[in-house]
């Protein structure tokens, strides 16, 4: 990346892929909650269990509608039989709590054992009398990447579905958006329940909510034989009008009043701009709606020296890369480079060396990096809060300058540097 | 298999990873898959730590399940020894590792050839231990090694220190209250005239740990860490310990006394019973809290205790021996040191239960109906549901267990602070009770303004007496649900009569 501006494409790199980021199986925490009659069932080991017991804080306590299926020794060395066992446990949570569906999250050790869960699946499944769905979510830590796992539900119905887990009321405010445009959304995957699920048509329009859903696009499109819409996230108001609009195009009506919703909800935002106008922010990458995010703070008059990012599906976010480019271009900011599997290490060195005003970082380096002077925004906060659509445009800057606007209170203290020399990282 | 929503102590590369990241310069690295560093994201949320916690992965893919980590975790060794200069690494393996049985000693030997510090592999097998006994055994693990190390460099100091002195062992991070209690013994130390020689692992080096030796003896405040480690010691080098928990007064009195004894047959000539006296007697106050008025209301309300050894047992022996409440279950999740447990406890409660199952606890904890309830996190949120307060002793803990104020719990000090936590739980316990037989918690209907005497209703004499009766801390309450009771039923006088009626409709 060169400081001025330059109209070549983007610059993609890769590095070691040593970065933090939650394991995948984290997406039970509100997938549960979305899937308001399902039970996760993770088949891991302790440190699964503390992992999740630990990054789900209070929520762990509130009964929630998923366990550990914890493995032993015997389940290793398979001096324990693993259908026995798991039916045993899974009728034991049909007791308890009788769910629509059981997902079974298949982890590292289940895959490094060779456990058939895709395999023992349908079996248990048939031998119950009640109908009891147990659909299997291959979960694996070595391969995928915190928000990606909510792919892989199937099902649907009409024109139009969307795609993506959301809070219902940004389901519902979405809907509106579209219905505004006279599109009609058929169905949403997943739905608020599992016996709700949509139904799926070859023909199908589908168009994804979030940049981690590559898989299951690949999946609607093959085995349903649906047609994807290929649009920039709605994240941000930049975001959702373009999403918006592709659909109406895809689906050749003439979008209404869109420019002046855009305007006008970029007037509303100016008092959180102005904090971050001329500023710069770097994404160390660990959710996947790094890219997303970015080109709205772009657009906000932010510049971004470099996204981080778990992985990146170029077709399946190619309309969101279009636009970043096309906003860095519009806003006369050079364009970031973009790493794939990044290396915290290496990041860090050049986060001293760049000095950026904001740092989106997961929690590890959140404190360390805060007590050296340089403002961070925890980075899972964006996955729980509700960002899509014009409407939550303000939740996006209220978590980005949320730091500028603390550290701005803290500022005539004179307390930046917070750790004795030895910055060695 | 086994179904579970919770657990108490953690996996076994997390007991590793404490005493590794206790140490100054010793940088650990998993070899894991992505997504298990997330100890750093606890170090670093938990402990509100400035620095960056010295844990890295040597991320298990794809790759390395087809071909084996082959030069990846050399690498990885090399590479974080190039750029922190660490003492110290120490390759930490994880449930994913001990299936996949790769050589990781071999990995060890081969990239100790090449780097500036040592490089360890920590010797713990994720199916058999958990995150307290692996804590034990990388301490016992790492001081072994200096020591054996010295030893062969002839560069092991000979003698003891001048004036007695002692290693405290067992202080580590994201310990409960260890920093806390740390400064405290080292305080009641000084106090004794005894010299602190090195506190380990937490902010200790590698290269002092060959100074152990020096001390006169070992001090091992916490059951569950560094007990290993003082047995080496003992065996190795002949230096006494003393294991006995300064929790609580009479166990910081006979932890003193054992220390006496111990430096005292080494030459020294102390005598700590004055000190015991007075601290006792006159300083700590929590004798004299066992004997004020407060503590007499105390007597023989029903307690249930739950935690790791040390401090559900000292927690017991408080509660029963220094408070007089009655405590009907004392229980542990340290299974495998159950024995310890039952010994120090059994005869200070009614029942003993080791379990590591929550649900098996909640459900004790259901059926004694106790008016409070001292254990773990998750025994705290039992008590939410169940309308208990409950006092947290023990990890597993949230950030509110971090306290950035000073609390011990250890020493004299810690006697302090116990007495207040026990005493605060068991008034909000004895408060809710009151606003219970007084008229029911707030509903979130307005009721009217204020509590002001000027309402429209007109209370008769012997009611207002009535009401003149009730604590003043719910009389206000008492006092709107009684009008509201009137109102809702158009009656201008309030009689006694309304009155108890009032308080049976809320209470029905």
């Amino acid at each position: 990346m060169t400081a001025t501006q330059q109209p070549s494409a983007l610059n993609f790199e890769c590095e070691t892929g040593n970065y933090h980021t939650f394991c995948p199986i984290s997406c039970v925490a509100w997938l549960y909650q979305k899937i308001e009659d399902s039970f996760f069932l993770v088949i891991g080991t302790k440190t699964c269990g503390y992992f999740l017991q630990n990054a789900m804080g209070v929520m762990i306590f509130a009964e929630p509608r998923y366990a550990m299926a914890e493995l032993e020794e015997g389940d290793i060395s398979a001096q324990l039989n693993d259908y026995e066992e798991l039916k045993r446990l899974c009728l034991q949570i049909k007791r308890d709590r009788n769910p629509s569906v059981i997902v079974w999250i298949g982890t590292c050790t289940t895959e490094i054992i060779k456990m058939d869960l895709e395999g023992l699946a349908p079996k248990l499944e048939a031998e119950k009398e009640e109908r009891n769905a147990i659909s299997k979510l291959m979960n694996f830590g070595r391969k995928k990447e915190e928000v990606k796992q909510e792919e892989s539900e199937y099902k649907d119905h009409q024109p139009l579905v969307l795609f993506g887990s959301l809070p219902d009321p940004v389901v519902t405010n979405l809907t509106l958006e579209l219905k505004k445009q006279g599109v009609k959304v058929s169905g949403w995957l997943p739905s608020k329940r599992y016996t709700e699920l949509p139904v799926i048509e070859q023909g199908y329009y589908v168009a994804g909510v979030n940049p981690f859903l590559s898989r299951t696009a690949t999946t609607l499109m093959r085995r349903r034989k649906t047609k994807l819409i290929g649009a920039p996230f709605p994240i941000g108001p930049d975001g959702t009008r373009a999403w918006i609009e592709k659909i109406c195009s895809v689906l050749d009506i003439e979008p209404q009043g869109l420019e002046e919703r855009e305007a006008k909800i970029w007037e509303s935002l100016e008092d959180y701009i102005k904090l971050i106008r001329g500023k710069s922010v770097f994404f160390m990458g660990d959710n996947l709606l790094e890219v997303s995010l970015a080109r709205f703070l772009i657009r906000c008059g932010m510049s971004c020296p470099e996204i981080g990012i778990p992985y990146m599906d170029k077709r399946y976010q190619k309309a969101e890369l279009d636009l970043l480019e096309k906003t860095c271009n519009e806003m006369g900011v050079a364009l970031p480079r973009i790493v794939e599997k990044p290396d915290n290490y290496n990041q860090i060195k050049r986060i001293y060396d760049l000095k950026p005003d904001l740092v989106i970082t997961g929690m590890a380096h959140a404190n360390p990096l805060e007590a050296r002077g340089i403002n961070t925004k925890w980075s899972v906060e964006f996955t729980f809060a509700q960002i899509h659509g014009f409407t939550n445009a303000r939740d996006i800057l209220e978590l980005a300058t949320r730091p500028m606007r603390r550290n701005n209170n803290l500022k005539e203290l004179g307390w930046e540097k917070l750790v004795q020399e030895e910055a060695q990282v | 298999m086994k179904l579970a929503y919770w657990m108490y102590a953690g996996p076994a590369h997390i007991g590793t990873l404490r005493i590794a990241s206790s140490f100054k310069n010793v940088h650990a690295i998993m070899h894991a898959p992505l997504g298990d560093d997330y100890f750093n994201v606890m170090r670093s949320m938990l402990e509100r730590e400035r620095n960056f916690t010295p844990v890295t992965a040597s991320v298990v893919d794809r790759n390395v399940l087809a071909r084996g980590s082959q030069e990846k975790v050399v690498d990885n060794i090399t590479r974080k020894d190039r750029e922190e200069h660490p003492d110290l690494i120490v390759l930490t393996p994880t449930c994913t590792s001990s299936i996949l049985q790769e050589d990781l000693q071999n990995f060890v030997s081969r990239a100790s050839m090449d780097t500036q510090g040592d490089v360890m592999l920590a010797d713990v097998n994720h199916y058999r231990y958990n995150e307290l006994q692996a804590a034990d055994r990388t301490l016992h693990q790492v001081v072994k090694y200096y020591l054996e190390k010295a030893k062969k460099k002839d560069e092991l100091p000979t003698g003891k220190t001048e004036k007695p002195s002692v290693n405290i062992l067992g202080i580590s991070t994201l310990g409960f209250h260890n920093q806390h209690d740390c400064t405290e013994l080292k305080r009641l130390m000084a106090d004794l005239g005894i010299e602190v020689n090195e506190v380990i692992p937490d902010g200790a080096a590698v290269h002092n740990l060959k100074n152990l030796p020096r001390a006169w003896f070992n001090l091992v405040p916490y059951r569950e860490l560094g007990m290993m480690t003082a047995e080496y010691l003992e065996s190795e080098f002949a230096m006494p310990y003393v294991d006995i928990t300064p929790m609580g007064v009479v166990e910081t009195a006979r932890c003193i006394r054992k220390i006496q004894q111990v430096v005292n047959q080494q030459g020294a000539e102390v005598n700590y019973e004055e000190y015991i006296n007075n601290q006792t007697l006159y300083v700590s106050q929590a004798a004299w809290f066992s004997r004020s008025i407060d503590c007499q209301n105390l007597t023989g309300k029903k307690a249930v205790v739950f935690g790791d050894n040390t401090h559900a047992a000292a927690m017991t022996k408080i509660l029963a021996r220094e408070m007089g409440i009655h405590v009907v279950l004392a229980g542990t999740y340290c299974k495998y040191d159950a024995d310890w447990f039952r010994e120090q406890v059994s005869e200070y409660c009614d029942e003993v239960l080791i379990s590591e199952d929550n649900a098996e606890i909640g459900d004790a904890i259901a059926r004694h109906e106790p008016s409070a309830i001292f254990g773990t996190q998750m025994e705290r949120h039992v008590g939410k549901r169940l309308d208990i307060p409950c006092g947290v002793i023990a990890a597993p803990i949230h950030i509110q267990n971090f306290p950035i104020g000073y609390k011990p719990f250890v020493g004299y000090e810690g006697t302090n602070q116990i007495a207040d936590l026990v005493y605060n739980s068991f008034t909000l316990g004895m408060e809710d009770h009151l606003l219970e037989i007084f008229g029911g918690h707030d509903t979130k209907e307005v009721i009217t303004k204020g509590i002001s005497a000027d309402s429209d209703l007109n209370w008769n004499k012997e009611a207002k007496a009535e009401l003149g009766k009730i604590p003043g801390f719910v009389r206000g309450k008492v006092k709107r649900n009684t009008e509201k009771f009137a109102r809702d039923r158009n009656l201008s006088e309030i009689t006694l009569e309304v009155m108890y009626a009032a308080k049976e409709s809320v209470g029905a």
